[in-house]
Formats: C-alpha cells, structure tokens, sequence
C-alpha cells in the first residue's frame, strides 16, 4: 500500500511522509484532528492538515520553546502555557522542582483527549499535579489575569483557524498584563523562509514588540515545519534573553536535554543577515542592540 | 403544515435556474459582454471563473426582474412566506431603492408622509423625487448615550391628529443603535386614521426570524417594510427585499397595498438589467434563513449578550442592552445590536472606532461622538468576539483618559415651508450665517450627537435654531452636512 501525509508548504512546495496506518480521525468543534503512523517519524498529529508534532522531531520545538526562558528568568514558580494541548511543553516544565503551577490553556479538549490517547509521549505531562487544564479561548484566559505569571509559553498553532487570536495585538496586550514585573513571554513565532509564513513572522514581532521592551527572536531547525528554519519569540519586561542568562546555574539542575545546551542558548540568537533585516524592518527604531550577534556577552 | 413550509423553503428556484442554466452550456449570443469571463480574463481571474459564468442577464429559463412570471415569481412568494408578507420584491438598487418605492407608493407630489427626525437620508431623498411633505416627529434623545431614540406613540398621535390629511406614518425598525419604536401601537393608531405605514427595516431583518427580538414590520401588520437582507441576512452588498403586508381588522380604515401597483413603481427606476448574482444571494439567503434562521440569530443573540458581559465587566465602557426598555421612546432593543458607550473610558465613540482599526485590525460598523457599533450577524464568531474585547480592555489600558461627558442635545421643532423637492430645485444663495434668521433653508445640517437633523431643505432658519446650531458647534458637537462647515455662510432659498 502506498500510504503518504502530504502537506503544502507554499502552493508549489510539499512535504510528504509514507504513513503505515492512520490511527485517528475525528473532528471537534474546533478543527479536524489526525494522528498517524510513520515509518520515519513515527506518530504524528496533524489539526487542520497542518503538521503539528512528530514522535521524532517534537523534542527540538518542545526544548527550544521551554529551557531558554527557564535559563534566563532566576525564579519561575507559576506559568502560563496557551495552546500546547499534545502536552510536549508541559512534559518539558514539569522538569523544574522549582515550578509550583502550570496552568495550560487549550481551547480544544479534544486535542488533550486525542494526545492522551495516542500520544503518550507528549501527553505524559499531563499526569503531574502542578498542572492545571482550562478548556477555553486563550484570549479571553489572560484576559482575566493580571501580575500573576513569572512566564507565559504561547504554543500556538499557525495564525489562521482556531490559532488566530493569539497572533494578535491584544493578545500580545494582555499577557504583558499578565505577568508579574519581570515575566517572560516565549511564543511559536513561525518561519523567516517562505514568503508568507514570514510575513505572519513579521507581525508577530511587530506586535510583540510594540507591547514589550525587550523582544528578540532565536531559531531552531524543525525538520518536519515548513523550510525547517523555525522562529522562536523571547519578549520580556526585564530579562535579556543572553546578557541574564544562568547558565552556570542551569547546568547544575542536571536536566537531561537533547537539542538544547547553553551554548547553543546564545547561538540561537545570532541569527542569518536575512532574517535580521525582516525583523528590523519591524521595530520602528534602528536596532542598535547587539543582542542577536555572538559578541559580547557574559558565560 | 410545518414540514411542507421547510420542504418549500428548501427550495431556492433562481439559484437553482442558474444551475440548470451553467450546465447546459448555451451558446451566449446575448449580454453581458464578457461572456461567461472570456472576454475579460483579468478580471474572471480576480473574481473567479464561476462568478463569471453566474453574471448573466434576464433570458426565458431566468425569468425577468420587471415582470416576473417564472422562477424569480417563486423566488418571490417563497420570500413572502418566509417573511410572513402578502408580497416581497427582490431589490438590485439597495435597501435605498425599497424605501423609495415604499415613499413612491404611499405619497404623489404634495402629499404628507409622517416620519421621524432622524429618518434616513434615503426617505429625504424619495421625497425630493416625487415631492411629498415630510411632518416630522421628535424621536428623543437619550441624554447619557447622545442616540437619538424612536418616536413615542403619544407624539405620533399628536401628529396624526394635527396632520389628518397625511397619507402615511413612516418608522425606523428598529434603529442603526437597535432601538425600536412601539410599531404595534403606531400601526393601529395609524391604520385608525386611514394612513399606511411603511417601516425602514434596514437594520432588522433578523427580526422575522426569532421570538427573541422585537417584532417585526409585518407581525406588527405594517403595510410596507424596506428589509436590508444583506445587512444581517447574508446576501450580497446592494440586494434587499421590499415587502408588502397588511393588517387583517375591520379598525383598518387605511387602503390596502396594490402589489401590482408596487411592481409599477419599482420598475419606474429599477434597472432592467438586475443582476442575477444579488438575485441568487437574494435566495439561496432567504432559504437560509427559512431554514436554520431561528438557531442561527439566537446564537448571534448569544454572542451579544456574552459581548455585552464581557465588556461590561472589563470597567467604563458600557454596552447597553435590554435594560434601557423605557416602554416610550426605547419601546424595545434588539438584542443584536452591539453598541459600546465609551465616554467613561475618556475616549469619544470615533477614536475608540480607530484604534481598533488602526492599532488592532478590527473594524468596526461606525463610531460617533459617544458611541461605536459593532455589527453582529450571522457570520460572526465567538473567537472574533474575544478579539474584540481583548483590544477594547487593552485600549482602556494604553489610552484610556479621564472620562468624557456627554455633549447637549435638544430637539428643535422644524417649521417645514417647502417640500424637500421645492427647496432642492429653488434658485438659491449663500448669506451670512447669523443674518439668515427668517430664510428658507437650501441645506440639511446635521449635528452629532446625536445625529438628529438641526436643518433640513425648505425649512425656515429660527433665531434657536442659529443658537442651538452655535452652542453645539462651541461644545464640540460634529456638524455635518453644511457646504461651509464653519457655519460663516448659509445656503438659502431665494
């Protein structure tokens, strides 16, 4: 039999992956809802048609996503996660004794039902009794919260469908609001790449950093996303995401990482000429800051 | 009885001529030119190729919009049923061209049309057509939200009484802001006195298809109603419906609505090329709305009424709702309506309006001195609500000002001296602003808020009315309409 996922990265580009079995289909009110088997890549789930995790490729967005701002911010005991309804990132933060509580909020149950389910492997973070599962608009959530988040994980999916509202503005608004005077926002901030996933990467920065005084972007190669360049928000009220970061007392916690280290920390944020102009052509100020070059900073 | 009205509603006879139409591939010997896109490929590739093919004119299967007798005549009476109406026109010309033919139909030159101060400039605009006389009625003024309100029944019986030989009572159903006017009483009391009612339902076509609005102009047995399908309907921007109904009691001394006549009227300005691209949104949204109507506003009703929670809860703004329901000049709201009152945030109705465009990408229906809309309808969903209110609360955070209060506003009684179709044609001249006490008005001057009509054509300048139009001007009132803005000079009869 000759089984293929297939998906568009732009309408003259696709990716396609030899599928051995499709082990879920369903649709929620939401969106539709896959999961499948590969020989490759093993299981993968999709919403919409669009690729959102693979059993081997998931650890590089789901480490990248959480261990940098946890470097950075000295003291993170209560986080926000919105989106993330595989429960890769929460698998990730669950991680740090330190943390106290995770709020997750995912506007899809059915997501964290499929993922529980057939994706054990991410899921497995929800079983941890710091967690706390909302089933609700993530806009409308920090809507509602005010100085109460030392970090908030924006995983969302692509800024159309279901995901929109947590491209924009006022999302954007509203978790500044929501985090305590030096939280850390980290968001999925799409692909410099193709033409149209860098547009939505351009207005995301845009957005963000019109509501943040700090906000720089790093990257990580997703194999399995469009291009596999994939961008990374980090916007915060105080922290710089290299100058403060602790890596020494990072290293110490011992957490066994496959994609992420230090190093590779301040790397992230040195990023190809190309992209750094897409980003400086949104900030309205020449960027002076020298952050996304390797020089300078403190071990 | 129930299922033969769904099995016929299911039916959408112009949408499904086209069909038929686009698959027996006939030969176009006929306009339009474009001939199914082919002539124009820039365009078919901007619009689509089956747009393209749909945009065809009148022929035997398609029946003809001047004098329907196929399947545009069942388009029609399904319509009618649906609507709950004696008759229904399908409308190319916009909801504007139904009310100038309920004004055409009810009035001739010289006769008297009752109407509110704050009617459309559309119902003006008939009677500068065929020269009926507007009486006008003080519709109030709600102090806080600076809106103009409905017209009390106790001020259009005054009217009636006073005007006896007027032809008939013209009401808004409800209001751009959702309020509505007790149109049962004004039916009655009108229908009394042997005049018609006609009702610019522009903004109420969802009424006909929920118990939890308020009711409609043919429930309410209005003779008339200008319906703006594509308002809330869903059909496409320009086609609307005019209705014909009636009112089943021997107390109705008013005359009865010639269908026949109404098509005469319609076709004296009506296009003889209608589109046949309105006509089948005009239908397939009629079966939708036939059909699934009911769920569908109830749930517009519910993301509303969630708005109105959620903004509410956010402080200052004020998204007003049920509770204004005074039983005189607020008779009912209709709960679809989203209206945000913002002075308290200190920001005016129109700023608030463009931070959201300009700041969020949200555009909202319009925005006045205390207030802006956001227009909800069939198409709406909840996360876009949330989008919404997440950039209001954010707005009062970034710009928010101490608040604002509201601007003055007080009626002017007008003294009408010549019909709006007299002082539109008269040879004219500008004068001096503050010497034109005692002129006859060439210019309509509107002052916002609340939006109510300070001048008109063919009415005569008043010490109060030079007054009330200096005070507003000073207090920051928008004043609209005039040729010299800064009120120096006067456009007047001769």
């Amino acid at each position: 039999m000759d089984l293929w996922f297939s998906e568009f990265h732009t309408p003259h580009v696709k990716l396609a992956i030899k599928v051995d079995k499709q082990l879920y289909s369903g649709k929620s009110d939401f969106q539709q809802i896959d999961v499948f088997e590969s020989p490759e890549f093993g299981r993968f789930l999709t919403l919409d048609g669009y690729m959102m995790l693979t059993q081997k490729d998931e650890f590089i967005y789901h480490e990248m996503l959480v261990h940098v701002p946890m470097c950075v911010h000295p003291d993170v005991r209560k986080v926000l996660v919105i989106g993330a309804g595989d429960g890769g990132v929460v698998r990730e933060l669950t991680r740090y004794e330190t943390i106290e509580h995770i709020d997750v909020v995912e506007i899809d149950e059915e997501v964290v039902k499929v993922a529980k389910e057939y994706l054990p492997f991410t899921a497995c973070g929800f079983d941890d009794p710091r967690v706390q599962c909302h089933f609700e608009d993530g806009l409308k959530y920090v809507r509602h919260h005010e100085n109460e988040y030392d970090l908030i994980l924006v995983d969302s999916t692509d800024p159309f469908g279901p995901g929109e509202g947590l491209f924009t503005k006022e999302f954007y608004g509203n978790c500044y609001t929501a985090l305590k005077e030096d939280g850390i926002m980290v968001n999925q901030n799409e692909s410099p790449f193709y033409a149209n996933d860098a547009r939505a990467m351009q207005r995301a920065h845009k957005r963000i950093h019109t509501n943040f005084p700090i906000c720089r972007v790093y990257q990580a190669h997703i194999p399995t996303y469009p291009s596999g360049h994939w961008l990374f928000g980090f916007a915060s009220k105080k922290y710089h995401p290299v100058r403060d970061m602790h890596a020494a007392d990072w290293k110490e916690l011992g957490i066994d990482t496959k994609y992420y280290n230090t190093n590779l920390h301040r790397g992230a944020f040195a990023l190809p000429n190309y992209v750094q102009k897409l980003l400086e052509a949104m900030e309205e100020l020449p960027n002076n800051d020298t952050t996304n070059t390797l020089g300078g900073e403190k071990a | 009885m129930e299922k033969d009205f769904l099995k016929r509603q299911s039916r959408a006879p112009i949408a499904e001529a086209l069909e038929d139409y686009t698959s027996e591939r006939v030969v176009p010997f006929d306009v339009p030119g474009h001939k199914h896109g082919r002539g124009n490929p820039e365009l078919t590739a901007f619009l689509g190729e089956r747009t393209m093919t749909l945009d065809v004119n009148s022929m035997k299967p398609l029946d003809n919009l001047c004098h329907p007798v196929s399947v545009i005549k069942e388009a029609e009476e399904l319509a009618a049923e649906a609507f709950g109406a004696k008759a229904a026109f399908f409308m190319v010309g916009g909801t504007t061209s139904s009310v100038q033919a309920m004004v055409f139909t009810v009035a001739a030159r010289g006769d008297k049309i009752i109407v509110p101060r704050n009617v459309h400039r559309s119902v003006i605009y008939a009677m500068v057509l065929c020269g009926a006389i507007p009486v006008y009625v003080d519709p109030g003024a709600h102090e806080q939200l600076g809106i103009a309100l409905g017209m009390q029944l106790s001020d259009v019986e005054k009217a009636i009484l006073e005007n006896p030989d007027a032809k008939a009572v013209f009401v808004n159903n409800p209001t751009y802001y959702g309020i509505c006017s007790d149109v049962r009483g004004i039916v009655k009391l009108a229908h009394s006195h042997g005049m018609q009612v006609i009702v610019d339902e522009a903004h109420g076509t969802h009424l006909s298809f929920s118990d939890n609005l308020p009711v409609s102009a043919m429930e309410a047995g209005a003779d008339m109603a200008a319906v703006s399908m594509h308002k809330s309907g869903g059909s496409l921007t320009q086609s609307a419906f005019l209705l014909v109904g009636g009112e089943e009691s021997g107390e109705n001394k008013a005359p009865a609505i010639s269908p026949a006549y109404v098509r005469q009227i319609i076709n004296l300005t009506q296009t003889t090329s209608g589109s046949y691209l309105f006509l089948s949104s005009l239908d397939l949204s009629r079966k939708r709305l036939a059909l699934h109507g009911k769920e569908l506003f109830d749930k517009v009703i519910e993301m509303a009424e969630y708005a109105r929670e959620e903004i509410n809860s956010i402080g200052g703004y004020y998204a007003i709702g049920s509770e204004l329901i005074d039983g005189k000049a607020i008779s009912d709201f209709d709960k679809t309506k989203l209206v945000i009152h913002t002075l308290p945030v200190g920001l005016a109705g129109i700023e608030v309006y463009d931070l959201l465009r300009d700041e969020y990408d949200i555009q909202m229906e319009f925005g006045d001195f205390g207030n802006c809309l956001a227009y909800l309808s069939v198409g709406d969903r909840v996360r876009e609500i949330e989008r919404l209110v997440g950039a209001l609360s954010e707005i009062r955070r970034h710009f928010g000002k101490a608040p604002l209060v509201s601007l003055p506003n007080s009626y002017i009684a007008p003294s009408v001296v010549l019909s709006p179709q007299e002082a539109f044609y008269a040879d004219t001249e500008h004068v001096e602003f503050n010497s034109s006490v005692g002129r006859i008005s060439a210019e309509s001057i509107m002052c916002y808020p609340p939006g109510i009509p300070v001048l008109a054509p063919g009415e005569k300048i008043t010490e109060e009315v030079l007054e009330y139009l200096r005070f507003a001007q000073e207090k920051g009132c928008q004043i609209t309409g005039a040729e010299d803005s800064s009120l120096r000079t006067i456009r007047v009869v001769k």
